[in-house]
C-alpha cells in the first residue's frame, strides 16, 4: 500500500512528465560564452564574441526552432576567474552549452570542471594538443584546431616546395608556441630540413632586438607568435634590415586578420598556414566577411571564425536532435557527429577525439585593394589533428614542447 | 659583432627605461609616493601619440607629455594629495588609479595593438663595419642623453631645481623656509607624468601600443629606481644602463633565466646597499 504523499508525488510527476517536453520547446536554450573583455587579450575576447552574436543574429536568436539565450561572461583572461565564471555560467545562470574561452591556459583550468558538471564544452579558440589528444573529456569538442595542425602541413610545404634546408626557429615561450614549434619541426625535418635553431621569447619580452640579433643566416625563419606579439616582431624584424634578406614563415596567429590590420609593408610576402583566410573564395565566406567588415571595419580573423563554427556546430548538433538540448547525452553524440558543408572556412568534421578534420590552407601575405590579406596558395583538404601519422604512434610520444619532437 | 649590438640593444633599451624611471624615481624622492599608475601614463602617453600622429612624429609626442602632465597635475591636485602620508592607501590608490586608465584606454582604443610608425628619416637601419642597427634606437639613445642633461640642468642649476632638491632632502625645513612645497608638488607631478607621457610616445615605434603594456613596464621601471636610488637623476641613468644591459644579455646569453637574472641585481642592491647606487641615506 502507498501512502497517500507518495501517491500525490507520483501523480505529479507524471503530469508533469507528460507536459515536460511540450514545456521544453517554449524554454530558451541557455548558451554561455566566456570571453575576455579586459586586459592584454581583450582583443581576441571581442572578436570572439563578434563571430558567435554575427550567428546569431543571421538566425534571428533561434536555433532548431528554439529561442537562444546568450550569457556572457568575462574571464579576464585569468584561469582562475575563468573557473569562478564556469561555474556561475552553470551553477548561477544555468547555461546547457558552454563556448570558448580565448586562451589554452583558460581551457584547461575549467575543462575538468566542465566534465564533472557534464556540461557540453564547445572549445572555438584553444588550441592546446592534449585537450584532444591526450586529456580527453567527453563533454568537449573543439572547432579551431591544435596547435600544431597547420603546421605540420607547412614544414612539409616549406620543406617540398620552398625548398629551404636551415631554418631558424623563433616563438612565443609558452605551450602554443612550443606546440606549434614543435608540430613544424617534425614534419620540416621528415622531409629533410634541419631547425638550426629555436629561439624561446617571453610571452611579455618587451623588445626582440636581442633575439634578432641571434638569428644568423638561414635560408628563413619560422615565427609563431600570438596577439600583439607577431606584430612588434614583423616591425622589429624589418627595423634590423633582414627583411628582405631572410625570407619569413608565420603561424597561422602571427599573421591573422585579427592584428593584419595593424601591420604595414613588414608582413608581405610572409608564407603561413591556417584553417581559414579572410581572403578565401566561396560564398559563404563573402557573406561572413562582409557581414563582420560592415561591423568593425576590418577582416575577421581566427577568433571570429572559431567562434561562427562552433555556432554552425551548435545549429547542426541542434537540428540532429530536434532541439531537445536536454537530452544531453543525445546532444553530445549528435555534436560530435556533425558535418558542416557551409561554413566560411570550407568543410569540416570532428575526428573520433573531438577535433575538426578541416582544410588547411598555405598563405600569402599580400596587399591587394589597399588592405593586407593572406592569400591562399595551396590547399591541403581534410587534414587532422595527427597529419598523416597514425593516431595510436602520435598519441604515444610525449606532447609536443621545447625538447625536440619524437620522430615517427 | 654578437656584442656589439647586444650594446646596442641594451642602451637602447636603456633608454626607454630611463625616460619612463625619472618621472618615477623624481615623484618619489620628493613626494614619497610610489605612483603605481606610472605605467599606465606611459601607456597613455603612447596612445595618444598614436592619435595624435597627424600632426608629424614630434608633434605627437609632445601632445602626448603635455596631456599626460595635465592629467598628472589633475590627479595629485584631487586624489594623490589626499593620501599623503599614508602609503596603503597611496599605493591601493595608485594601483586602482593604473586599472582605470588601462580600462579607459581599452574603451578608447580597443584591444587591438597599435603600431606606430617611426618619423620618416628615421626608418630603416644604419650600417656600419658589418654591424647593423636600426636607426631610430640610435636617436631615441640620444634623446635619452638629451633629456638626462636636460633634467640635469633643471635640478641642478634652476631655483625650481633647488627647491626640489631641498624639499627631496628634508621637506619639513624647506616649508619652514619659505618654498611652496604644495606647488612644488604639483609641478613634480607634472613632470613626472609628461616625462612618463613622452616615454610612451617615443618607445611606441619600437613596442607598439597594445593593453597590458603599462603592467609589463611598471615593474622594470621600480627597478631601476631600487637599482639606481630614490630620487637620483644619475641614479636612474645608471639603473637604467644596468636593467638594459642584464635583461638584454640576459636574454641573449641564459634566456631560460632571463627573468630571475634581472631581479639579481636588485636582490644584491637591496642587501648590501638598500638606498641604491645613488640613493642618500633618508635623514
Amino acid at each position: 500500500m502507498i501512502s497517500r504523499r507518495g501517491f500525490l508525488g507520483a501523480t505529479a510527476a507524471a503530469v508533469s512528465y507528460g507536459a515536460l517536453p511540450a514545456m521544453a520547446q517554449q524554454q530558451p536554450i541557455r548558451v554561455g560564452m566566456l570571453t575576455i573583455k579586459s586586459g592584454a587579450l581583450a582583443a581576441g575576447g571581442r572578436q570572439m564574441e563578434d563571430g558567435f552574436r554575427l550567428f546569431l543574429r543571421e538566425r534571428g536568436d533561434r536555433v532548431a526552432g528554439r529561442p537562444v539565450e546568450f550569457i556572457v561572461a568575462d574571464t579576464g583572461g585569468q584561469p582562475a576567474l575563468a573557473k569562478t565564471r564556469a561555474q556561475e555560467l552553470v551553477q548561477r545562470s544555468g547555461v546547457q552549452v558552454v563556448v570558448g574561452p580565448v586562451a589554452a591556459f583558460e581551457a584547461l583550468a575549467i575543462n575538468d570542471y566542465l566534465q564533472e558538471a557534464e556540461i557540453p564544452f564547445l572549445c572555438c579558440s584553444a588550441a592546446a594538443e592534449d585537450l584532444t589528444q591526450r586529456r580527453l573529456n567527453p563533454w568537449f569538442v573543439r572547432t579551431s584546431s591544435t596547435s600544431a595542425q597547420p603546421c605540420h602541413p607547412l614544414g612539409d610545404y616549406v620543406a617540398r616546395e620552398l625548398k629551404y634546408k636551415k631554418i631558424v626557429a623563433i616563438a612565443d615561450d609558452f605551450a602554443f608556441g612550443q606546440e606549434q614549434t614543435s608540430g613544424f619541426q617534425r614534419t620540416f625535418e621528415a622531409a629533410g630540413g634541419t631547425l638550426v635553431k629555436k629561439l624561446w621569447a617571453p610571452l611579455n619580452v618587451a623588445d626582440y632586438g636581442s633575439y634578432i640579433s641571434q638569428i644568423g643566416e638561414p635560408d628563413a625563419v619560422f615565427a609563431a607568435f600570438a596577439g600583439a606579439n607577431g606584430l612588434r616582431f614583423l616591425r622589429q624584424y624589418s627595423e634590423y634590415g633582414l627583411k628582405g634578406k631572410i625570407p619569413l614563415i608565420g603561424s597561422m596567429t602571427t599573421v591573422d586578420e585579427g592584428v593584419l590590420h595593424s601591420m604595414g609593408d613588414e608582413a608581405i610576402g610572409i608564407i603561413s598556414a591556417g584553417w581559414y583566410s579572410a581572403a578565401l573564395p566561396g560564398e559563404a565566406n563573402a557573406r561572413f566577411v562582409d557581414a563582420l567588415r560592415k561591423q568593425t571595419g576590418v577582416d575577421p580573423g581566427f577568433y571570429s571564425e572559431g567562434a561562427y563554427s562552433a555556432g554552425l556546430a551548435l545549429e547542426a548538433a541542434l537540428k540532429a536532435v530536434d532541439g531537445k538540448i536536454e537530452d544531453k547525452q543525445a546532444f553530445m553524440n549528435a555534436l560530435r557527429k556533425v558535418d558542416i558543408k557551409d561554413d566560411p572556412r570550407g568543410p569540416w568534421r570532428l575526428d573520433a577525439y573531438g577535433n575538426p578534420i578541416e582544410n588547411i590552407y598555405i598563405r600569402k601575405t599580400e596587399r591587394r585593394d589597399g588592405r593586407l590579406m593572406n592569400t591562399v596558395i595551396k590547399t591541403y583538404e581534410n587534414v587532422s589533428q595527427f597529419w598523416t601519422y597514425k593516431p595510436e604512434a602520435f598519441l604515444a610520444a610525449p606532447v609536443y614542447s621545447r625538447s625536440e619532437p619524437t620522430r615517427l | 659583432m654578437f656584442w656589439i649590438n647586444g650594446f646596442l640593444n641594451s642602451f637602447a633599451f636603456g633608454a626607454i627605461l630611463f625616460l619612463l624611471a625619472v618621472g618615477f624615481s623624481l615623484i618619489f624622492g620628493l613626494m614619497r609616493v610610489a605612483n603605481l599608475a606610472h605605467g599606465a601614463l606611459f601607456m597613455l602617453g603612447g596612445y595618444i601619440a598614436t592619435s595624435a600622429v597627424g600632426l608629424g612624429f614630434a608633434g605627437a609626442v609632445l601632445v602626448a607629455g603635455a596631456a599626460c602632465a595635465v592629467f598628472g597635475g589633475i590627479l595629485e591636485r584631487t586624489l594623490i594629495r589626499r593620501l599623503a602620508g599614508r602609503e596603503l592607501a597611496q599605493v591601493l590608490g595608485t594601483l586602482g588609479l593604473a586599472f582605470i586608465i588601462a580600462d579607459q584606454c581599452l574603451l578608447v582604443w580597443s584591444g587591438d595593438p597599435i603600431a606606430q610608425p617611426a618619423p620618416e628619416a628615421l626608418r630603416g637601419a644604419v650600417g656600419f663595419g658589418g654591424i647593423v642597427f636600426p636607426a631610430y634606437r640610435l636617436a631615441l639613445v640620444a634623446l635619452a642623453l638629451v633629456a638626462f642633461v636636460g633634467i640635469w640642468a633643471l635640478v641642478e642649476r634652476t631655483t625650481l631645481g633647488a627647491r626640489i632638491r631641498a624639499a627631496v632632502d628634508d621637506r619639513e625645513m624647506a616649508r619652514a623656509m619659505g618654498i611652496p612645497v604644495s606647488r612644488l608638488f604639483t609641478t613634480v607631478f607634472c613632470l613626472g607624468a609628461g616625462l612618463a607621457g613622452i616615454g610612451g610616445a617615443l618607445a611606441a615605434p619600437i613596442m607598439s601600443v597594445y593593453p597590458g603594456l603599462d603592467s609589463e613596464m611598471l615593474p622594470l621601471a621600480l627597478l631601476v629606481v631600487i637599482l639606481g636610488g630614490i630620487g637620483s637623476l644619475t641614479g636612474a641613468l645608471a639603473g637604467s644602463l644596468v636593467i638594459g644591459l642584464v635583461y638584454t644579455f640576459g636574454q641573449m646569453l641564459l634566456p631560460d633565466l632571463a627573468y630571475v637574472i634581472l631581479f639579481l641585481p636588485m636582490v644584491v642592491v637591496l642587501a648590501v646597499r638598500p638606498q641604491g647606487f645613488f640613493g642618500r641615506q633618508a635623514a
